[in-house]
């Protein structure tokens, strides 16, 4: 009796006392100086602190240190930084990692060291498929949805040969796979492609290429200043005058905003996010134009979203020192926040949410230097993505 | 037909587009080959000088309204009085010392130059239209050749010649190639030869600030582009032969065809063909193809 009654009396101080303070850090990992740094870069860490203000994590007692990093695009840096963030600096949660081969090196030490990756940033759908670790999660977008957007709408209305420019390497390759196998299970055909340096400059020996290839579309499995750099010399060689069609596979708004409405009206490309989508989003991205001159891009959209649903995954937790437990509750709860609306974690750590299909507008649409999107369609999620059971994710099939 | 299993057509527009990148690499390394011939400078500095000469053009466009045909002449100019101030302030100092001294402090600031344009005009790039009068094409059966491109072949090819020409022929010329070997004996002829330093320094940085805007309406004008071209510049002026003239201009017209070439041959290897070049002719002629004996 004495004993019960001693037991209850401690476990209601327990719960009347407010949740213990605890400590998280998370490293952004991305590209701050190279061909991804304004589609990622600084907007990225930006935004993950928006989220951390936004939870208000300190009101909580959760206390949150954001730190940041360069992996210049390269995936020896950036394995060694997040060895050391692993091993020395005590970090729980890397995030972002835009270029593939980057994130496809951290997913593996993330998962050896038992860390998190919310990665927003890098394409591939080899993360949540053939690589996939139970401590990666993929927000925003991937090469699997970005061909179930684009490559399908071009060639259901009538784009049906292709020719690819494919960025040399993990990304490009992935993109390349993915599009060709919803472009043939759409009736058309990829009758060439041609893998160029990462990063280019000069795509004009490829052009020529592709324009006597004959092919009815050019498909653009590049992204960053790369995807600029094709498109401003296909339209010098006259690609379009001369009656095939280019398809920018991978755009981001950065992308779109550096070539200018004139060169660019007409592209039709996939997003998982603009900042012109709703009151929401118009709210949000005002807030962020205001911190760093420009509007956000899906990828520095993707970080805020990813960090508050960590935060919320924390919380319901209650701590943050089992990362498996923490990605499993991320997995449990839908993911729901002003970006992307409503969601949830699939078990091979996909992240489904709506895609939409979007034109960039003619100059004589557009009223300012950022409105450059008029929407197409909206891509629902289930559609958009990749089905589980075609990923080849093993952990999330066993189950 | 084909050639080596190449249809024709495709073949002689991938030499075509190797003349126009070749054209690029001639002026570039024509500048770097000036500087390094007569002030023994390894100027690290000509890529973000490169990189200036578009940024000026396009701030010229969007902030003065100046076209590109007068940024044509003036970008060059601005770049060169940038590369002379820098010469008198920074570069004279370091004459007395050994190469390893200028290059350390050429490659410091274009680093600084870079982060700098970085910082205020991000990383995507700035879009710059090809003037109205040389947008176009003509389609030459083969291949569709942007009236654009065949403008920067011919003005590459004046440049490289008016710069040869100079330097090998006239009487100014003689006196730099002269100040370079005995700066004092030319001095005491009453020639003011650290001006003339300076103002070589100026020519071959305003050299740079061409090609930059030559490149401003092709690529993207981008903070990066210096940094991704001037090791390729390098391997051109070493394979050519350090402060040949001649040697810089022809292979810099050559390997932007044998890169052309490789393009279509084995597109992959296409961004290390120059190095490997680099590697062979360093193993058999040391000097480069053209570079005399030291």
């Amino acid at each position: 009796m004495v004993r019960t009654l001693a037991l209850s009396t401690v476990a209601s101080i327990a719960l009347a006392l407010p949740a213990q303070a605890f400590d998280i850090k998370i490293g952004v990992l991305n590209d701050r100086s190279g061909t991804y740094a304004d589609l990622a870069g600084e907007g990225s860490v930006v935004a993950v602190r928006m989220a951390i203000e936004d939870f208000d994590a300190a009101g909580k007692g959760i206390n949150v240190e954001v730190i940041s990093a360069d992996h210049q695009n390269k995936p020896d840096i950036a394995s060694t930084i997040a060895r050391q963030w692993y091993d020395q600096d005590g970090v729980d949660v890397i995030m972002d990692l835009p270029t593939s081969s980057t994130a496809l090196a951290v997913a593996g030490i993330t998962a050896e060291m038992g860390g998190i990756m919310l990665n927003s940033g890098a394409a591939t759908s080899d993360l949540t498929g053939e690589a996939c670790e139970e401590t990666t999660v993929h927000w925003t977008y991937d090469t699997a949805a970005l061909a179930n957007g684009t490559a399908k709408a071009v060639t259901q209305s009538g784009g049906d040969t292709w020719f690819f420019l494919t960025a040399d390497y993990a990304f490009g390759h992935a993109l390349e796979r993915d599009a060709t196998q919803v472009i043939e299970a759409n009736g058309g055909t990829v009758v060439g492609s041609v893998a160029h340096p990462f990063p280019g400059t000069d795509f004009s020996s490829f052009i020529l290429q592709a324009q006597a290839s004959g092919a009815k579309v050019i498909g653009l499995a590049n992204a960053g200043s790369d995807t600029v750099n094709s498109i401003k010399q296909s339209s010098e060689f006259g690609v379009t005058q001369a009656g095939q069609s280019l398809a920018s596979l991978l755009m981001f708004l950065t992308d779109v905003h550096s070539l200018g409405a004139q060169t660019a009206q007409g592209l039709v490309l996939t997003e998982a996010f603009y900042w012109d989508l709703n009151d929401e989003t118009r709210e949000w991205s005002a807030r962020f134009e205001e911190k760093m001159g420009a509007k956000p891009t899906m990828v520095q959209a993707g970080n805020y979203a990813a960090a508050l649903h960590y935060l919320k995954a924390v919380e319901a937790l209650g701590s943050a020192d089992d990362n498996i437990a923490v990605v499993e509750k991320m997995k449990e709860m839908p993911t729901s926040d002003p970006l992307f609306g409503e969601g949830y974690v699939r078990k091979d750590g996909r992240v489904i949410h709506d895609m939409y299909l979007f034109e960039v507008k003619t100059p004589e649409e557009s009223t300012g230097e950022w409105d450059l999107y008029k929407t197409l369609a909206t891509i629902p999620g289930e559609e958009a993505f990749r089905a589980l059971e075609d990923g080849g994710c093993e952990f999330a099939m066993s189950e | 037909m084909d050639i080596f299993g190449i249809p024709v057509q495709v073949l002689f527009g991938q030499l075509l587009i190797g003349l126009i990148n070749g054209s690029f690499y001639a002026v570039l390394s024509l500048g770097l080959a000036v500087i390094f011939g007569l002030l023994n400078i390894i100027n690290f500095t000509h890529g973000a000088q490169y990189m200036m000469g578009a940024f000026v053009a396009w701030m010229m466009l969007n902030y003065l309204g100046v076209n590109y045909w007068f940024a044509l002449v003036l970008a060059p100019l601005v770049v060169g009085a940038f590369g002379m101030l820098a010469e008198r302030l920074m570069l004279a100092r370091l004459y007395k010392l050994d190469h390893l001294y200028g290059l350390l402090l050429t490659f410091g600031l274009a680093l600084i130059i870079q982060g700098l344009f970085r910082n205020y005009y991000g990383i995507s790039g700035l879009p710059y239209t090809i003037p109205p009068a040389l947008s176009g094409g003509q389609n030459l059966g083969f291949m569709f050749l942007p009236n654009y491109r065949a403008w920067v072949i011919v003005v590459s090819v004046v440049v490289c010649f008016g710069t040869w020409f100079m330097i090998e022929k006239t009487k100014l010329g003689a006196y730099l190639r002269a100040a370079t070997e005995n700066p004092e004996l030319v001095g005491a002829f009453g020639i003011n030869v650290p001006r003339m330093v300076t103002l070589t320094y100026g020519f071959g940085a305003a050299l740079a600030g061409l090609a930059g805007v030559l490149a401003a309406p092709i690529y993207s004008v981008n903070p990066n582009m210096g940094a991704d071209l001037i090791i390729l510049v390098f391997a051109v002026v070493v394979i050519g032969g350090m402060g040949s003239i001649i040697g810089a201009i022809l292979t810099g017209f050559g390997l932007g065809i044998i890169e052309g070439l490789t393009r279509v041959v084995y597109p992959e290897g296409s961004s290390v063909v120059i190095f490997v070049i680099m590697a062979i002719v360093l193993l058999v002629k040391p000097e480069g193809l053209f570079g005399r004996q030291a």
